[in-house]
């Protein structure tokens, strides 16, 4: 009836489960199979998950740390360069380099800097902007933001195959499989 | 833990002999250690209370494991409020105010008299304790309560005298702050004293929380309840209360600095413009930059080994900041350390920690049956992380 499946361009397949239990036991099971390119859709915040599909930490705190140097460096330099530099202003007789004066400023913009590198470094590694992604394709997909929990396992994958993707999604309990194409 | 009780009390003993030989001989400097070692061990009890209290109030799972070693700190402040005698007995050589000759000569302390007066600074004294132990033995006697009628209405009712009690804490820390500490030079006066106090007690008593933790999770009770997310979220107060304290010395310097008035800035003369610097700096090095570089890991604030040597260190810092804060009044601005400043911490310590000790061996390791602690126990079995 329908034509081989291996010769179709896929983007991943997709399961559909009723709770998070049966998820997370989805993706612990993909873990163990030897599965590595995933993911999950679900409604609400699922414990575990993330180190269930065998999740590495992030590297936004090394962006925070760089932005947040950057902010440092850049603060600092720019009121060294104009209070004592560019525009020497004598202030009550204080000597120009007063590093005590430029502390709060300094402070303010190393904030300023760590904070802005998280937003955008967060944002960047999320690939925003992003107006089209293949998951949409899925049947009844609207329902991952209401009472469905959904599993991908992504073409991606180096041991994807499509017959053993889908009996081994079938396996666990999904309720539906649904190939997705990209 | 007994065998540092016992230990404690030894050393206590020992260094309690010499401290005794010196008070006999040098009486000066042996108050001044007596007030440097009794402010840094009533830090520990002090800012045990109020960390507690926050506790109750705020919730979490963060101080349910240490709740009980804390108590144990809070339970300390009767026999602390013993010890505040001899620094009553030593007022004439700590407070120069209350000299009546010195008042007599001195037109501009004789304005701040209505205040700076020993009566009413020992009715102060007596207030705060009794505020103190009031609180903490309320709280401490809710908590141990509740291990036998598994009450969970007792937890509203801590909470409800936390709230009350934080106020009731950073009124009378504030004022003990300036009359134990300010008013050792009292010609000089700063507004944000009062709050460098008790987060540098709070500080104190999360460290020693945090070493006390790290020994006794070898060992039942607590090595199944202490998990490296406990030490996370202790990691991250340590962490907050480093630069808490950082920013509050800060503040009071840069303003000091800004407005560069004459009775004001003598006493950062004393402190950095003199021989002095060498310990100022070494506090912003060791103080707050250093820890604060470690614990911007999120690695290290999960393993004890490395919180543990952290908490040692600054333990240590907070010595030398009272140091810093307290003896270049006594001296001008002159560098003088005594072999006395070492001895009198010591023995004091020896003494309070072995009390310490058989009050923590008195009541169960673990708050076993307050309502929070079971939620956490029964997230921990289903492999939830909540923090």
């Amino acid at each position: 009836m329908s034509q081989p499946t291996s010769n179709r361009a896929l983007y991943g397949i997709v399961a559909e489960y009723a709770d998070d239990a049966a998820l997370l036991a989805a993706a612990k099971a993909a873990r163990s199979e030897g599965y590595t390119v995933m993911d999950a859709y679900s409604p609400v915040p699922v414990h575990g998950i993330y180190e269930a599909m065998g999740g590495t930490r992030t590297k936004l705190p090394l962006v925070t740390l760089l932005g947040g140097l950057a902010g440092l460096g850049g603060g600092l330099g720019l009121q060294v360069w104009v209070s004592a530099i560019e525009y020497p202003i004598n202030v009550g007789g204080r000597p120009f380099l007063s590093w005590a004066a430029f502390f709060p400023v300094t402070f303010a913009c190393t904030i300023l800097g760590a904070a802005l590198a998280s937003l955008i470094g967060m944002l960047v590694m999320n690939n925003f902007p992003e107006p089209y992604h293949p998951i949409f394709n899925t049947p009844n997909f609207d329902a991952a933001t209401k009472d469905r929990y959904f599993f991908c396992i992504e073409a991606a994958d180096p041991k994807f195959d499509a017959e053993s993707v889908r009996a081994f999604l079938k396996n666990t309990g999904a309720e539906a499989v649904s190939e997705v194409e990209p | 833990m007994e065998k540092i009780g016992k230990r404690g009390l030894g050393v206590g003993l020992v260094f309690g002999v010499l401290a005794i030989v010196g008070a006999v001989t040098q009486p000066a400097a042996f108050y001044q250690a007596y007030l440097l070692g009794y402010l840094f061990w009533l830090a520990i009890a002090l800012g045990s209370l109020v960390t507690v209290m926050i506790h109750h109030v705020a919730g979490g799972a963060w101080l349910l494991v240490g709740r009980r070693i804390m108590e144990a700190a809070i339970r300390t402040l009767p026999l602390l409020a013993v010890l505040f005698i001899p620094v009553l007995l030593g007022m004439r050589y700590l407070y120069v105010w209350s000299i009546p000759e010195v008042m007599e000569a001195d037109r501009y302390l004789q304005m701040k008299e209505i205040y700076l007066n020993v009566p009413f600074f020992v009715g102060r004294a007596i207030l705060y304790f009794a505020v103190w132990i009031g609180l903490g033995w309320a709280l401490t006697k809710w908590s141990y309560l509740q291990d036998s009628t598994k009450d969970p209405l007792l937890n509203q009712r801590m909470r409800i005298a936390s709230g009350a009690g934080i106020v009731a804490y950073v009124l009378t820390a504030t004022f003990a702050s300036f009359d134990w500490m300010m008013s050792i030079d009292p010609h000089w006066f700063s507004s944000i004293y009062g709050p460098i106090f008790f987060v540098s007690q709070g500080l104190s008593a999360l460290c020693f929380l945090l070493i006390v933790l790290v020994k006794l999770a070898r060992y039942e009770p607590l090595s199944g309840a202490v998990t490296d997310d406990r030490y996370h979220s202790l990691g991250k107060w340590l962490f907050a209360a480093i630069m808490l304290w950082a920013y509050l010395m800060f503040s009071q310097f840069l303003i000091i600095w800004s407005g560069n008035l004459p009775e004001h800035i003598a006493w950062y003369q004393r402190r950095i413009g003199s021989e002095w610097k060498v310990l100022a700096l070494l506090l912003t090095l060791l103080h707050f930059f250093l820890p604060f570089i470690i614990l911007l890991s999120r690695f290290v604030k999960r393993k004890a080994g490395i919180l543990f040597k952290i908490a040692i260190g600054l333990l240590i810092m907070r010595y030398l900041d009272l140091f810093w804060l307290i003896v270049p009044d006594l001296h001008e601005g002159d560098f003088v350390v005594h072999w006395l400043d070492f001895v009198v911490p010591i023995a004091l310590g020896g003494i309070w920690l072995s009390v310490f000790a058989r009050t923590l061996k008195d009541r169960p390791l673990l708050v076993l049956h307050d309502p929070r602690f079971e939620d956490l126990l029964k997230k921990e079995e289903g492999g939830r992380h909540d923090e």
